[in-house]
C-alpha cells in the first residue's frame, strides 16, 4: 500500500502526533471535515487507551482500497496494538459508561460508532489489538 | 605548552583555511525554518565558522568556550542546524591528517593524530554542548510562555468572564484550566463563565470529561458555565461518542454566548434609536 505510517505511543505527546498523522492521511484520502474529525477523534481515543492502560503501544495508519465493494472503495485503516495487560471482559468495555479509570466510559463504544468497521482482539496478560476502518463514501 | 599539531596548524594557517574552505564549499549549511538559503549567506556563515575555529587555536579552553558560546548564540538565533558544522570539522580532520602523514614518520604520526583527535573532540563537544544548552534555555522560556497562554481568563462585562481555549488539551493543561477558572471566578466575582472551544481541534472523551468536571467545580463556587464555539464537526463527534452534555448550556458562537450571559445576569443589549436630525441625511 502506498500510504502507511506507524506512531509509537509512549507518552501524551504520542497521542498528539498520532492524531495529527491521522488527520493528514484522512485529508489526503479525501475525507470531508466531519469524517476527518471522526477519524482523528477515534485515533485519539485509541491512543489514549494505550497511554492510560499500557506501558507502550503503537498506532498504525494505512490507506486501503477494496475492489469487492461497488466499484473501488477507498478508506483508512487504523490499528491500535499494545502488549499491555489485555482486557478481561470484552463485553464490558463495549458498554457505554463502563470505566476503570474514572473517565466517561465512552471511549471504545464511541470509537465503534465513529468508524465503519471495528474489531477487537485481546488476550489477558498478552495485549490488545483493535482494528478499525472508515470507508470513503 | 601548545601541542605540536596545533602549532603546526597555526604555522600553516593560511594553507589550511584555504584547503578547508574549499572542502566544504559543496556542503550546504542548512537552517531549520527554510530549505533554500542564498549563497552569500552560506558563504558568510562558512567564513565566520572558519575564523572562529582558527582564531581560537591560540586561546586557552576557557576563552575559546566564550567565543564558541557567542557564535552558537548567533547560530541559534538565526536558526542554523549544528550537524553541518560538525561534518565540516570532520573534513578538516581529514585534511590535517593527510598532511601529517606526509610530514612525519609512522610512530610520530600516531601520537600527533591522537593529539588532533583530542583537539577536534573538544571542539565538537563545546559546539554541541553550547547548542544543547541554548536549546534547553529556549525551551524553558517557551514553556513558561506557553503556560501563561494556556488558560487565560478575560473579564468582558461585570460578572461575566471568558476563557478562550486554543489548541490541544492535555492533562497538565486541563488542571491549569480548572485552577484558573476557579481563581478567576472568585477574583472577578463572576456569575457566568464562557468557555470558548472554537480553537480546540478535537473534543474526545478526555477533553469532554475535563470540561464537564470544570463546570461541576464552577457550579460549586456559585457560578455557571456556558460552552461556546462548538463547530459542526465537533458537535457530530460528541454525539457519536455518546457524551452527554445535557446539563450544559451550549451556544454555537461566543457572540450568542455573551448575549445569553447578559440575559442570565438580567441585562440586555439595546440599540440606541437614531438621533433625529433635521433631514440632513439622505
Amino acid at each position: 500500500m502506498s500510504n502507511h505510517s506507524c506512531i509509537e505511543i509512549a507518552n501524551e505527546w504520542g497521542i498528539v502526533s498520532a492524531r495529527q498523522a491521522g488527520r493528514e492521511l484522512s485529508k489526503d484520502i479525501g475525507f470531508g471535515s466531519v469524517d476527518q474529525a471522526r477519524i482523528t477523534t477515534a485515533i485519539s481515543e485509541l491512543a489514549r487507551n494505550i497511554y492510560l492502560y499500557t506501558e507502550i503501544g503503537k498506532i498504525d495508519l494505512e490507506e486501503i482500497s477494496d475492489n469487492h465493494r461497488n466499484g473501488k472503495a477507498r478508506g483508512i485503516k487504523v490499528v491500535a496494538s499494545d502488549k499491555g495487560p489485555g482486557i478481561e471482559n470484552l463485553r464490558d468495555v463495549m458498554v457505554d459508561g463502563f470505566t476503570t479509570s474514572g473517565g466517561l466510559g465512552a471511549g471504545l463504544p464511541g470509537v465503534k460508532r465513529l468508524m465503519d468497521e471495528f474489531d477487537i482482539e485481546s488476550i489477558p496478560g498478552e495485549g490488545t489489538t483493535i482494528t478499525t476502518i472508515k470507508w470513503l463514501r | 605548552m601548545r601541542s605540536i599539531v596545533l602549532q603546526h596548524m597555526i604555522d600553516n594557517k593560511d594553507h589550511y583555511i584555504e584547503q578547508w574552505r574549499v572542502s566544504f564549499d559543496q556542503l550546504l549549511f542548512s537552517r531549520s525554518e527554510s530549505t533554500i538559503k542564498p549563497q552569500y549567506i552560506q558563504d558568510e556563515m562558512k567564513d565566520e565558522f572558519v575564523s572562529v575555529i582558527f582564531d581560537t587555536l591560540t586561546m586557552d579552553r576557557h576563552s575559546r568556550r566564550a567565543v564558541v558560546k557567542r557564535f552558537v548564540e548567533r547560530l541559534i538565533h538565526d536558526g542554523w542546524i549544528v550537524s553541518e558544522f560538525i561534518m565540516s570539522l570532520q573534513k578538516l580532520r581529514r585534511i590535517v591528517m593527510k598532511d601529517l602523514s606526509k610530514h612525519y614518520d609512522k610512530d610520530k604520526f600516531v601520537d600527533l593524530s591522537s593529539e588532533l583527535e583530542d583537539w577536534l573532540d573538544e571542539q565538537i563537544t563545546d559546539l554541541t554542548t553550547e547548542f544543547a544548552k541554548n536549546h534547553e534555555e529556549v525551551k524553558a522560556i517557551q514553556k513558561v510562555a506557553l503556560k501563561e497562554l494556556s488558560a487565560p481568563l478575560i473579564p468582558v462585562f461585570d460578572k461575566i468572564v471568558v476563557m478562550p481555549l486554543i489548541g490541544t488539551i492535555d492533562t497538565k493543561r486541563a488542571s491549569q484550566i480548572m485552577e484558573n477558572l476557579l481563581e478567576g471566578i472568585i477574583e472577578h466575582r463572576a456569575q457566568v463563565v464562557l468557555i470558548d472551544i472554537t480553537g480546540v481541534p478535537l473534543v474526545d472523551t478526555m477533553v469532554a470529561h475535563h470540561i464537564i468536571r470544570a463546570s461541576e467545580a464552577v457550579r460549586l463556587v456559585g457560578a455557571e458555565c456556558l460552552l461556546v464555539g462548538i463547530r459542526p464537526e465537533i458537535a457530530q463527534t460528541i454525539v457519536n461518542l455518546g457524551i452527554d452534555l445535557g446539563n450544559f448550556t451550549t451556544k454555537s458562537t461566543l457572540k450568542k454566548g455573551v448575549e445569553t450571559a447578559l440575559q442570565m445576569t438580567h441585562r440586555d443589549i439595546i440599540t440606541n434609536e437614531e438621533p433625529v436630525t433635521g433631514g440632513g441625511l439622505k
